[in-house]
C-alpha cells in the first residue's frame, strides 16, 4: 500500500505544504501528534508534525522545510505522486482544555504545528494569544490562519520586514509583563527559540510546554534514538512526548544530539544534488 | 573413513572464512549440498519414540522429514516441515538447536546429533527456490481475526488461522513485516530475502498484512474487537533497556535495537545508497553477552570498525549467547572482556563518546535463578577508549498496547498475562511470544502463536 499526495505547493521559498490521503489517520489525528514517512524503498524514516487534518476529505496536512536529502526529495514530489510509507498518528496529543488564557508561540516552520493547537485551545474556550515569527516576511506563512485561530496575533521578524523587529521572545516578554494572567504557554520552533521562550517564562512561573524534535527512527518507543533529558530523567520523545515541560528540558543535550549525523547528512545531500 | 566414525560425526556446515566474512554482510553459514544432506539424513536412526520431536517447540515430525531426505524426496520433506512449521527456512538458521531438537537426539549421547537445523534449512531453501506449493485453504468460515505484530508469533498465528479458513489481517507498526527477524537479526545470519519469501508464503495463504499501523494509535484493541471476532497480540518485547549510568545520552551511544534497526531494517550498511546513516567508529564497545550483543558486535565489525570489544559482567560460561555465535564472533576477531562492568561513559567537549570506565567483577554464590551474582571488585577500575558504545543488556515489552487496552492484565514486568492457551484476561483477546514470556526465541514465539491459533479457532466457533 502506498499513500497519495493529493495537494502540494510551496507556501514560501523552501517551505512546502503537502496533503496526503490517509483516511484512518485523518479520523484519529489530534493536535500535537506527528507522522513518520518514508518516501521510497531507499528512504529514511522522518518525522513531521501533523499541521492539519481533515476527516471528511481523509487527508493529513504536513508542512516541511527543505533542509536535507529527504526533505529536498519530498519537495520535488507533486500532487498525484505517492509515498511508500506513512505512519501515525504518533506521540501524545497536546493537552488541550480550558486553561484560561493561553499563549501560542510558533517560530519558522514551527508555525505549522502550533496552528492546530491554537485552534484547539480556542475551541476549548481559551483566550488564545498567538505570537509567530520568522527570519523575514518572505518566509512567513499562515498568518491568516493563525489570525483566525487566535484572539490576538503578534508577528515578529528578525529583520523587521514584518511586525516587531526582533524575536518572538521579546513579544512573549511584553505579554507577560503587561501583568495579565497567563495560564499556559506553548512554544514550537527551532530548539534555540524554544529554549529562549522557556528562559523568558521561567521567572513568571508560567507553565510552558515545548514540542521536541530529536532524531527518530521507529517512532514507537523501540529504538531510543529520540532520548531527551527532562527533569533529569531520560524520556523517549516519540512516545513520552513530543511535548514536555519547557522548564525541565535539557536543550543543550537536544541540540548536541541533533548534530550527530551532520557529516553523513551533508554527504547524502551532496550525492543527491549531483 | 570407517562406517562407525561416519555415523558418529556429522559433517560441519561450511562457512565463509573469518578473514573474508568479517568485512561483508553475506551469510556466514553456506548450507549443505544435496549429497551432504542425504548422507547426514542417512545417519538418523528413525527412532521408535523419537525424543527429537519432543525437543521441538512446534513438534516438527523430524524423523519423517529426514526420512524423505534420505530417499531424495525433498518435496515430501518440505511438505512435512511446512505442515507443522510455517517458517522452516528461518528456524533452520536461527533456532538454538543445541538446546532443543538436537540436544535430545539419541545420537548425541555418543557422538554428534543429527544436524536437524541444517537439514531443515536445506529442505526449506530447496522448496523456496522451486517456488513453494501453496496448500489448499479450506472454505471461508466467515470469521475474522486481527493479529497485532508480524514477528514469528504473529506470523505463525496468522498462518495457522488462515489454514483453518478464517480471514486474517496482520497489523504491523513498521514498514516491513517480520519483527525481530527483519529489524534485529542481521543479514549475515538470516538473509532478509529469506524472511521476505517466508512472509510471501503466508500472504499467499490469504493473510492480509497491513503495514505502518501502530495499534494503540491508529486503532485500539477495542476498535479491532468491533471489527474482528478475535484479536491476537504478538507485539514482542521491543523496549530497549539502558544501564542507567552517566553518559548514556552522549552522541555515539546506541541501544542495540537502534543500531541493529539502522543496519538491518534501514540498510544503513549500504549508506549512502540507502538514506539512513550509521556511525562507524574506530573503537566500538558492546555491553552485554547475549545473541543481541553478538549480533551488534559483528555488525559493527562489518561496518569497518577497527576494534570491537564485548564487555560482559559475568564469565565465559555464563554468556547467554549461543556458543556457536560466540565462536563465530571470536573467529572474526571480536575481543571479549568478561567479568567487566561499565560504571560510566565519558564524553568529549562536543558531547561525543570518548571512553568507558569499567570495573572488574567476580562471581559469588549463585542467586535464586541459579546464576552466579557478579559483584564489583574495588580497586579494579579502568578506562577503555571507545567512540561508539552499544548497549545490549535486554529489552522489555512495549507498553503501548497494554496502556490503551482496558481490561488487559499485565505482570509487574510489563508482560501480558495469558494462560497456557494464550487467552488473556480480556475476552476475545489472545497473546503469545515475547510479549507474554519476555525475550525468548523465534521458535518459542512460533509455538505460542500456534497454540493460540487453536484456542482462537475454538473461541470464534463458539461465540
Ligand atoms: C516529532 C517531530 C516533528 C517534526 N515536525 C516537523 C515539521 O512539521 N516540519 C519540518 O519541517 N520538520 C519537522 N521535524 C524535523 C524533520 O523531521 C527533519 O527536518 C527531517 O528529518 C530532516 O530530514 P532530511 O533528510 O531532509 O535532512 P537531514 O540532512 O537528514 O537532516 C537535517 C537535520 O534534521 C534533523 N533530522 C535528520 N534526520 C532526522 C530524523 N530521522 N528524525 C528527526 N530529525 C532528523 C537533524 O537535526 C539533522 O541535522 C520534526 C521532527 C520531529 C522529531
Ligand atoms: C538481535 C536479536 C537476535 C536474536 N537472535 C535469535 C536467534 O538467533 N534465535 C532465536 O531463536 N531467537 C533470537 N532472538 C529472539 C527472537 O527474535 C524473539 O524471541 C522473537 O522474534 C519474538 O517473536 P515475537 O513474534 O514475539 O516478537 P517480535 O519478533 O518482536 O515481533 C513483534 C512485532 O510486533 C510489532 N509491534 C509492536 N507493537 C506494535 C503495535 N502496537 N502495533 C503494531 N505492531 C506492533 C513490532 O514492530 C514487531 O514487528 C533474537 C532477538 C534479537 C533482538
Ligand atoms: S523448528 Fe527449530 S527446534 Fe524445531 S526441529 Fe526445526 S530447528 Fe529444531
Ligand atoms: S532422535 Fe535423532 S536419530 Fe532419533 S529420530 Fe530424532 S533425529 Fe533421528
Ligand atoms: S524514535 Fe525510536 S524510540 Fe523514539
Amino acid at each position: 500500500m502506498s499513500f497519495t499526495i493529493s495537494k502540494k505547493h510551496e507556501l514560501v521559498p523552501t517551505i512546502h505544504r503537502i496533503d496526503v490521503e490517509a483516511l484512518r489517520l485523518a479520523e484519529k489525528a489530534m493536535p500535537g501528534q506527528f507522522v513518520i514517512l518514508r518516501i521510497d524503498e531507499h528512504g529514511e524514516r522522518i518525522p513531521l508534525t501533523i499541521a492539519d487534518f481533515d476527516a471528511s476529505a481523509g487527508t493529513i496536512t504536513l508542512i516541511f522545510q527543505e533542509i536535507g536529502k529527504t526533505t529536498r526529495q519530498l519537495a520535488l514530489l507533486a500532487a498525484g505522486d505517492q509515498i511508500t510509507d506513512f505512519t501515525g498518528p504518533l506521540g501524545r496529543p497536546s493537552e488541550i482544555r480550558g486553561f484560561g488564557t493561553v499563549v501560542c508561540v510558533g517560530g519558522g516552520v514551527g508555525i505549522a504545528p502550533i496552528f492546530p493547537i491554537a485552534r484547539g485551545m480556542r475551541e476549548a474556550g481559551n483566550r488564545v494569544i498567538s505570537v509567530i515569527g520568522a527570519r523575514s516576511e518572505s518566509i512567513l506563512f499562515w498568518e491568516d490562519r493563525m489570525d483566525e485561530a487566535s484572539s490576538e496575533l503578534y508577528v515578529a521578524t528578525d529583520d523587521g520586514t514584518k511586525g516587531h523587529h526582533g524575536f518572538v521572545t521579546d513579544i512573549v516578554q511584553n505579554i507577560l509583563e503587561r501583568g495579565e494572567r497567563i495560564d499556559r504557554v506553548i512554544a514550537i520552533g527551532p530548539p534555540v527559540m524554544m529554549r529562549a521562550v522557556a528562559g523568558v517564562t521561567k521567572p513568571f512561573c508560567v507553565k510552558t510546554v515545548v514540542s521536541l524534535n530529536p532524531i527518530m527512527v521507529d517512532g514507537t518507543g523501540m529504538c531510543g534514538a529520540c532520548r531527551v533529558l527532562v527533569g533529569n530523567e531520560t524520556k523517549f520523545a516519540c512516545v513520552d512526548g513530543p511535548e514536555f515541560d519547557a522548564h525541565e528540558v535539557d536543550f543543550t543535550l537536544l541540540m548536541n544530539r541533533l548534530a550527530m549525523y551532520l557529516p553523513e547528512e551533508k554527504e547524502a545531500l551532496e550525492r543527491y544534488e549531483h | 573413513m570407517s562406517t562407525e566414525s561416519k555415523s558418529k560425526t556429522s559433517l560441519e556446515m561450511p562457512k565463509q572464512p573469518p578473514s573474508e566474512r568479517r568485512s561483508n554482510f553475506n551469510e556466514v553459514a553456506l548450507g549443505y549440498t544435496k549429497e551432504e544432506v542425504v548422507a547426514e539424513a542417512k545417519r538418523c536412526l528413525n527412532c521408535k519414540k523419537p525424543p527429537c520431536i519432543e525437543g521441538c517447540p512446534v513438534g516438527v515430525d523430524i524423523p519423517l522429514f529426514i526420512n524423505h531426505i534420505a530417499d531424495h524426496d525433498f518435496d515430501a520433506a518440505a511438505r512435512v516441515l511446512k505442515s507443522t512449521n510455517s517458517l522452516p527456512a528461518i528456524c533452520g538458521r536461527v533456532c538454538p538447536q543445541e538446546t532443543q531438537c538436537e540436544a535430545v537426539c539419541v545420537l548425541g549421547k555418543n557422538g554428534d546429533p543429527i544436524a536437524i537445523g541444517g537439514l531443515e534449512r536445506f529442505t526449506a531453501d530447496y522448496e523456496m527456490e522451486k517456488g513453494a506449493v501453496i496448500p489448499d485453504v479450506p472454505e471461508s468460515t466467515g470469521r475474522s481475526v486481527a493479529v497485532v505484530g508480524s514477528g514469528p508469533a504473529g506470523l505463525t498465528a496468522a498462518a495457522e488461522l488462515a489454514k483453518m479458513g478464517h480471514a486474517v489481517t496482520i497489523f504491523e507498526s513498521l514498514h516491513a513485516a517480520g519483527g525481530v527477524l527483519m529489524y534485529g537479526i542481521p543479514e549475515f545470519r538470516l538473509p532478509k530475502s529469506i524472511v521476505a519469501a517466508e512472509i510471501d508464503f503466508i500472504r499467499k495463504l490469504g493473510v492480509y498484512i497491513c503495514l505502518n499501523s501502530v495499534i494503540g494509535k491508529i486503532d485500539t484493541v477495542d476498535d479491532l474487537l468491533d471489527e474482528y471476532d478475535a484479536v491476537f497480540l504478538g507485539t514482542g518485547a521491543g523496549l530497549p533497556s539502558f544501564l542507567g549510568v552517566d553518559g548514556e545520552n552522549l552522541n555515539g551511544v546506541y541501544s542495540a535495537n537502534e543500531f541493529l534497526t539502522r543496519v538491518n531494517l534501514m540498510k544503513a550498511y549500504l549508506f549512502p545508497e540507502f538514506d539512513t546513516p550509521i556511525k562507524k567508529g574506530s573503537r566500538v564497545i558492546v555491553v552485554g553477552g547475549g545473541n543481541v550483543a553478538m549480533d551488534a558486535a559483528r555488525c559493527a565489525l562489518r561496518l569497518g570498525t577497527g576494534e570491537v570489544t564485548v564487555v560482559y559482567r559475568r564469565g565465559e560460561d555464563e554468556l547467554p549467547a549461543r556458543a556457536e555465535e560466540v565462536l563465530n564472533a571470536k573467529e572474526e576477531g571480536i575481543v571479549f572482556r568478561l567479568l567487566t562492568n561499565p560504571i560510566r561513559i565519558l564524553g568529549s567537549e562536543q558531547n561525543w563518546v570518548k571512553a568507558m570506565e569499567c570495573i572488574g567483577m567476580e562471581l559469588c554464590e549463585p542467586d535464586e535463578s541459579g546464576r552466579c551474582r557478579p559483584v564489583p571488585v574495588s580497586g579494579t577500575e579502568h578506562t577503555l577508549p571507545a567512540d561508539i558504545v552499544i548497549i545490549a543488556i535486554g529489552t522489555s515489552p512495549n507498553p503501548l498496547v497494554p496502556m490503551t487496552t482496558p481490561g488487559l492484565e499485565t505482570s509487574r514486568y510489563g508482560t501480558i498475562r495469558a494462560d497456557e492457551t494464550g487467552a488473556t484476561s480480556k475476552p476475545g483477546v489472545f497473546a503469545g511470544g515475547d510479549i507474554v514470556t519476555g525475550s525468548a526465541t523465534v521458535i518459542s514465539a512460533m509455538g505460542a502463536g500456534k497454540i493460540a491459533a487453536k484456542a482462537i479457532d475454538e473461541y470464534i466457533r463458539r461465540v
